[in-house]
């Protein structure tokens, strides 16, 4: 089968916005847990999580809507778990998270097992009248189904929300000087239980499009190492949401090409070129640590750091 | 609710804290279980009798502990100097390509040779796996938590490369395998049993380990380095120097848990070298975490995982429960072991509502 170059550049940058948007959506949350000073690792175990909720509320109602919002519903339950170890009980970030990654895959494979084999409701390609005609960019952009469409709409919100008001003025302060901000009536609980709880459900949305749009089934640990290249995406994005969009197709581009490059049969072993999107992860992060170096752009002060009024 | 700091950490607390967390976690477990229809109770005696019951059932929780003691003790290692290496189960898969290339040049020879030298592949392959996040966190401040874990999917597909293509044993029938290696690259084993000489490596490290630890001035930086970075390069330490030494033996332990995996359980190259279910390499980080950076709980705390492994694989079989519940147990008791040390430093204070405290400074949480 022979497809003219073109047919074949779009077919991949469209499969490239499909490919990014289970990481765009957990990579917005991420950001916010970051920002007000709430590293959270555990980002693969509750895209899992996600997962395997939406698939098996989606299956059961025979609605995928229904299932993305049992998705995001589990993802900020199963968050809380990190926030009250690290947020109430100041237990350390890194840990809480990697053990949350740890029990969010293991439970997601225990109430996954009788899901496996099943084909769930996905979501449609919708065709956007009029912006879909554009060349190009509206088969890449305006093809696409309504969870793609959704993020487009969260990227600008989150924007708006993280710099333009007060709420977001209040979240970074608490990430950055998490003592002033409290001197200042903020209460720096409730903002980080808040913004966790939130990069929880967004987290939850990611995994409910891996198995409810970009498949329509559930399979173990299909996440595949998505969460933590999202950790990666966070630091590239230099903790901006409009930033976050253009690593997330950055890595949707690797991902789509390696399964296309495979398709058309260019003849690199299949397993160098699975490996794509995990090394050009790392590169990326490579170059956002020796930009961060120079250019001195930091990650929130407080991140990482429980707060403790009584220990200011 | 808050938390308010005790004058001195409750001793008690400290012992009382892991064994109150198993239970717990077995008790989260127990109503997961209940969810599906399993019987709890029943469940967890066959899984102790099956384990810890039988002389068989213990061999094979050695068979299990042995490559997680030292993985887990590589880990160790490295979370003690607060370098994140969560990386072991990629640096445990190249260390067992590295002793199969040895095996796959063809050499048929003595096991006083063969093995040496296959202990050197495998080290040698995961000691270098490692150094890539340990160089970039050195030169580039390159957060090693992502590029340890990411380099985890790239040796797994390096590995699927070799045993889907190169290497694959022609009359495997399909299966992605090599051939079976020859008896000079086979780890002894005790008569009758699974268990081989690679148990016999693990707790010698784990002595190594010890004496590194506590009695050599390298031990004491490592040590220090980790407590307090500024007071370490004060002293005139080298902290980069000592992150690239601590992660070249961290990934080399996880690369020779590989080689002993090879040689001494599959002896072969295949896919699941380490269980998919409950992959080695994670379940190591909540080993050292448990272990208290200490080598003996190290191993210890190893040997009950591994029960926990044999005890999940046989439920499986028996009673068709998933074996996730390994992992799940697992982190459960990391959680309560996490929020229990918190009250073995602060006490937990109820106020009552509408009671403002005494002093506004001292509300926190």
């Amino acid at each position: 089968m022979e497809a003219s170059p073109l047919v074949l550049v779009v077919a991949v940058l469209q499969a490239a916005v499909r490919s990014g948007t289970p990481i765009l959506f957990v990579c917005i949350g991420e950001i916010y847990a970051e920002r007000s000073g709430v590293l959270n690792v555990g980002l693969e175990g509750l895209m899992l999580v996600g997962a395997i909720a939406g698939f098996s509320v989606g299956y059961s109602v025979g609605n995928p809507v229904v299932g993305v919002i049992a998705a995001a519903i589990a993802g900020a339950l199963f968050s809380l778990i990190h926030a009250y170890v690290t947020i109430t009980l100041r237990a350390d970030q890194i840990v809480s998270g990697l053990t949350l990654t740890i029990l969010g895959t293991g439970i997601s494979g225990f109430f996954g097992k009788p899901m496996i084999g099943q084909v769930g409701p996905g979501f449609d390609q919708i065709a956007i009248p009029g912006l879909s005609s554009i060349p190009i960019l509206g088969q890449v952009l305006f093809r696409q189904d309504a969870m793609v469409y959704l993020s487009y709409l969260l990227v600008p919100i989150a924007w708006w929300v993280m710099y333009k008001t007060h709420l977001g003025l209040a979240i970074r302060s608490v990430g950055e000087n998490p003592a002033t901000a409290d001197s200042l009536g903020v209460s720096v609980t409730k903002v980080r239980y808040g913004c966790v709880l939130f990069g929880g459900a967004m987290a939850g949305l990611g995994g409910a499009y891996l198995s409810l749009a970009y498949t329509t089934m559930w399979i173990e640990q299909m996440s595949g190492g998505r969460g933590w290249i999202t950790l990666a995406l966070v630091i590239f994005a230099a903790w901006n949401p409009a930033r976050a969009m253009l690593g997330a197709y950055l890595f949707g581009g690797a991902d789509a090409l390696q399964l296309r490059v495979q398709a058309v049969g260019i003849e690199i072993p299949t397993y160098f070129l699975m490996m794509l999107p995990y090394v050009l992860t790392i590169t990326i992060l490579v170059l956002a640590s020796r930009a961060s170096m120079r250019r001195r752009i930091g990650a929130p002060a407080a991140l990482g750091l429980p707060y403790a009024r009584e220990e200011r | 609710m808050r938390l308010e700091l005790r004058l001195e950490r409750s001793r008690k607390l400290e012992y009382l804290v892991p064994v109150v967390s198993v239970l717990l976690s077995l008790v989260v477990c127990a109503v997961l279980l209940l969810s599906t229809g399993a019987n709890p109770l029943a469940a967890y005696s066959a899984m102790l009798k099956e384990a810890f019951g039988t002389s068989y059932g213990i061999t094979e929780v050695l068979v299990k502990a042995t490559p997680l003691i030292l993985c887990g003790l590589g880990v160790m290692l490295a979370f003690k100097m607060l370098f994140w290496n969560i990386g072991a189960e990629g640096q445990l898969h190249m260390g067992a390509w590295g002793a199969t290339a040895v095996v796959m040049t063809g050499w048929d020879g003595s096991p006083w040779l063969m093995i040496p030298a296959m202990m050197l592949g495998g080290f040698a392959a995961g000691a270098l796996w490692a150094l890539i996040p340990a160089y970039l966190k050195v030169k580039l401040n390159t957060n090693e938590i992502i590029t340890t874990l990411l380099l985890n999917y790239v040796a797994i597909l390096w590995v699927a490369h070799f045993i889907y293509g190169p290497w694959k044993d022609p009359v495997s029938f399909g299966f992605p395998m090599t051939m079976q290696f020859p008896e000079g690259a086979q780890l002894l084993r005790l008569a009758g049993t699974r268990v081989h000489l690679g148990f016999v490596f693990a707790l010698v490290i784990a002595v190594a380990l010890y004496f590194i630890q506590e009695k050599s001035r390298w031990g004491f930086e490592i040590a220090v380095t980790g407590g307090n970075p500024n007071a370490a390069e004060y002293a005139g330490m080298n902290a980069g120097r000592n992150i690239l030494l601590v992660m070249l033996i961290s990934g080399g332990l996880a690369g020779l848990a590989g080689m002993v995996e090879v040689s001494g359980i599959q002896l072969k190259l295949l896919k699941d070298i380490s269980p998919h279910a409950a992959p080695y390499g994670y379940t190591a980080i909540i080993i050292a975490w448990l272990a208290r950076r200490n080598p003996w709980g190290v191993v210890l705390v190893s040997i009950l995982m591994g029960g926990l492994y044999v005890g999940g694989e046989t439920v499986q079989i028996t009673m068709k429960l998933p074996v996730n519940i390994v992992l799940i147990i697992q982190a459960l008791i990391l959680f309560f072991v996490l929020g229990g040390d918190i009250l073995s430093r602060y006490r937990l204070v109820f106020d009552r509502p509408g009671q403002r405290p005494k002093k506004a400074a001292l509300s926190g949480g």
